[in-house]
């Protein structure tokens, strides 16, 4: 069944451990800014949103990519990019709708999410659990269910007021 | 400084800021800690310069709070006035900072204290420190004074002194978001004064992002007085450490240690304010100044009603339990707020010490001293103390200027808040801190106010522990509880288990005072070492047994650094880093008269709580004996002077060396 990496604004407490433990993981550095994961965050509101890459069903970073460069991985369905075929042109990076593609600034090299091969670190140190690796049908569930609470609280005041 | 400049002048960068060629690839060795420098501002002539961390001066002192000690002892002078341009400045990450774990975003900024006149230091969580390493730099040395407000702006390697008079006069949170906006970028890190800061207020602290303050001694004061009103960083370099792939898997086991900790579950939920619940029930909170030591009204204050106006927690980096609250203040006449914090600190300052009862006069009060960069402990304990002068009529409604200075008068205290941060009318005088307004008000004020050596105490009541009550004497910067309170003695642990922790008999008697000199001796060398390599103390000994402390603290050190400790070497780290906060404090005329209590502590018994804490004192006989246990412990004479056996097996008996 297919996984995939989670995303729960609400709960993201802005650590930046997922970022750092990115870096370290593909990179053997600490450097939040070449890490496939950035919080983005809006301090003085106190919005704090991770973004990396989705793992698009119909992703633009391959169909823009004019090598072929970025394919899909059979086992954990993330799409990855093959660096012998990699230019470096960066259209990938203009493409993508989520800034999931990341520009390493040190190597001039694109990089992108790869989901730690079914492993993700991020997901393994996130202990808000902001972010979680789970298959399809439990995000279904899970969203289903939230949204039914808030309609249950509702219906719980409208019958008390009645 | 000049003479720290002869020592250095065979650094001095060619002209201009210092730029990135000084990282040459031929000088770096495999870690970030060997490629991390140490850059000398000046300010009065606007000359940078940058040099390498000498290697022993890592080994002896790590990084951070150990270094910036060294530093202090090196090259400020004897006697020098906080607020002059001989006064420097130090700012310093933890060696350890930017590893995903345990906290470790923690920085440290010392000076001489322009609040206590002794070692004045101060730590700050958050994301300036390891901004800072990544922008190559481990410590600044800020010396001499600008002529017109200036900002500092580091980046990958380069220091500039930027105009900042368009940021005068502007609050902390502001100021920050100028300089975001004045080099859009939305990841600048920034440390930031706000008006108080400005106007010289003595214990003005130093702030960065919404909620992390170095609060203590008045670091903001010395930024003020150098007419600088922020450093803001940005960086981009690699931190690299010598092990990663071991270093990952290690700090995961970390993060999975801290949160095993019921503690830590806690302080996710409720941030430190779920100590509350615990003191207050048992009666360690003191209350209208020192009169009480339980908050009888105080259910509002009680952790779970923060909940009301919480949209959630935050962490500071690498930190795996978050307990600083998002909060929003929607209704009332000072909304709306959007905040972070506040802190258990902060619910004593403003609710139990001034005995307001609701947890909203906290969250505004919290919100007023953040944003004009006060330090929320010192404002609360001498607005404490002016309002027991005004109920015992040392003072009255003339000398305050019209202000009530009832007991939880909420108007008043917001009033005062900002009057000391602006030095107007009373607030003027307050802003002084407690050696001057003493001096001032005179008529016996000295004998109520909850201070030592000129620093507020926090608004716990150590009069039934007798290990806290000497904390708080001994520590260097003051009465301070982040230097060694030990807050598993509250636990009542088994003492073979306590034994194994601190290497002797301890007795496991909250009110006892057998073996606990040897507790805070622990817990002081433990909690330098914190420091030192700039992880939270919360997520050491400090509030569970087993959380990380030295053997963890050991191979973390290895795993990022390569630097090979034992345990004992550690320990010795942190007797070094005592010793010579020790001999600063003597040089500026501290000794062991200065390390005493408020002579209330003394004489009046804790009138409530549980019959384990109620009617007790300290015993004046016996907290002299913890007193001098604690020194030969220390390896100092009977007055405090470190012996000269002692100065030897540490290797700082020919300080200053002015090694860096």
């Amino acid at each position: 069944m297919q996984k995939i990496l989670f995303i729960d604004p609400e709960k993201c407490s802005g650590c930046r451990i997922c970022e750092s433990v990115c870096s370290l993981h593909h990179e053997k550095v600490c450097n939040p800014g070449r890490a496939r994961i950035h919080i983005v965050k809006w301090e003085t509101a106190g919005l704090y949103v991770p973004m990396v890459c989705q793992q698009c069903e119909t992703p633009l970073c391959e169909t823009v990519c004019p090598m072929h460069a970025i394919k899909r991985d059979d086992k954990t369905d993330a799409m990855l990019i093959d660096y012998d075929l990699c230019v470096g042109c960066k259209l990938c990076v203009m493409f993508c709708p989520f800034g999931g593609v990341n520009l390493d600034s040190r190597t001039g090299k694109v990089a992108k999410c790869d989901l730690c091969g079914g492993e993700p670190l991020c997901v393994k140190f996130c202990d808000p659990q902001s972010l979680q690796y789970l298959n399809a049908t439990a995000i279904n569930l899970r969203k289903r269910r939230a949204a039914a609470e808030k309609f249950s609280d509702l219906m719980k005041k409208l019958l008390a007021i009645a | 400084m000049s003479l720290l400049q002869d020592q250095i002048s065979h650094f001095v960068a060619p002209s201009g800021p210092a730029q990135n060629p000084w990282f040459s690839e031929q000088q770096l060795m495999r870690t970030m800690v060997w490629k991390r420098r140490i850059a000398y501002i000046d300010l009065t002539t606007g000359k940078i310069v940058t040099n390498s961390i000498p290697k022993r001066v890592r080994q002896l002192y790590l990084g951070g709070r150990g270094i910036d000690m060294y530093l202090l002892y090196n090259h400020v002078k004897p006697k020098v006035d906080p607020l002059s341009p001989e006064n420097i400045l130090f700012v310093g990450t933890g060696l350890l900072c930017g590893i995903p774990a345990l906290g470790s975003g923690r920085c440290d900024i010392a000076a001489k204290s322009p609040l206590i006149g002794a070692v004045g230091d101060s730590n700050i969580g958050g994301f300036f420190g390891p901004e800072l390493r990544l922008a190559g730099f481990d410590h600044l040395v800020i010396s001499g004074k600008a002529e017109k407000p200036a900002y500092l702006w580091i980046s990958d390697g380069s220091i500039e002194i930027r105009d900042a008079d368009h940021l005068w006069g502007k609050d902390t949170f502001e100021t920050q978001e100028m300089i975001r906006d004045d080099n859009k970028d939305e990841e600048v890190k920034c440390l930031a004064i706000g008006v108080a800061g400005e106007n010289l207020v003595r214990f003005a602290n130093v702030r960065s992002g919404m909620k992390n303050s170095a609060g203590r001694t008045g670091m903001g004061c010395v930024m003020g007085s150098k007419n600088l009103k922020a450093i803001a960083v940005r960086g981009t370099m690699d931190i690299e450490f010598s092990h990663p792939d071991e270093l990952l898997d290690y700090c995961k086991e970390m993060n999975d240690m801290i949160m095993s900790t019921r503690w830590a579950r806690a302080q996710s939920k409720w941030g430190t304010l779920i100590i509350y619940s615990n003191t207050n029930t048992t009666g360690l909170i003191r209350t209208r100044n020192f009169q009480l030591n339980r908050h009888e009204e105080g259910e509002d204050l009680e952790p779970e009603n923060i909940d009301r106006y919480t949209i959630g927690m935050s962490g500071c980096y690498g930190c795996a339990v978050h307990c600083r609250h998002r909060y929003v203040l929607r209704e009332g006449p000072h909304a709306p707020i959007f905040a972070e914090g506040p802190e258990y600190t902060s619910l004593g300052a403003f609710g139990t010490m001034v005995d307001c009862k609701k947890m909203e006069t906290v969250l505004v009060a919290n919100h007023l001293v953040n944003k004009y960069g006060l330090d929320t402990l010192e404002t609360g304990g001498l607005i404490a103390w002016a309002m027991e002068l005004y109920e015992k009529g040392i003072i009255n409604e003339k000398d305050t200027a019209g202000l009530k200075l009832e007991w939880g008068n909420e108007e008043a205290i917001f009033d005062l808040i900002t009057q000391i941060a602006h030095r107007e009318g009373f607030g003027n005088l307050l802003a002084d801190g407690f050696k001057n307004a003493i001096a001032k008000i005179g008529k016996g004020s000295d004998y109520y106010a909850i201070q030592v050596k000129g620093l507020s105490n926090l608004h716990s009541d150590e009069r039934p522990t007798p290990s806290f009550a000497l904390g708080i004497a001994t520590s260097t910067r003051g009465a301070d509880h982040l230097r060694s309170r030990p807050a598993i003695d509250l636990y009542g642990l088994p003492e073979d288990l306590l034994e194994e922790i601190y290497g002797a008999p301890v007795s496991s008697d909250y009110t006892s005072y057998q073996g606990k000199s040897r507790m805070v001796w622990w817990q002081e060398l433990l909690y330098a070492v914190t420091d030192a390599i700039g992880v939270c103390k919360f997520q050491t000994v400090f509030c569970a047994v087993h959380a990380p402390n030295w053997e963890e603290f050991r191979r973390l050190i290895q795993l990022a650094t390569g630097m090979g400790f034992l345990k004992a070497q550690l320990m010795e780290v942190g007797e070094r880093i005592c010793t010579i906060e020790r001999m600063f404090n003597l040089r500026e005329g501290f000794s062991r008269k200065d390390d005493a209590l408020p002579e209330r502590y003394f004489k009046e018994p804790t009138p409530i709580g549980f019959s384990v804490v109620r009617g007790k004192t300290i015993d004046r006989d016996r907290f002299e004996k913890m007193l001098d246990e604690y020194y030969a412990l220390h390896g100092w004479n009977e007055n405090g002077f470190p012996k000269k056996e002692t100065l030897e097996r540490l290797g700082i008996d020919r300080e200053p060396s002015l090694m860096v």
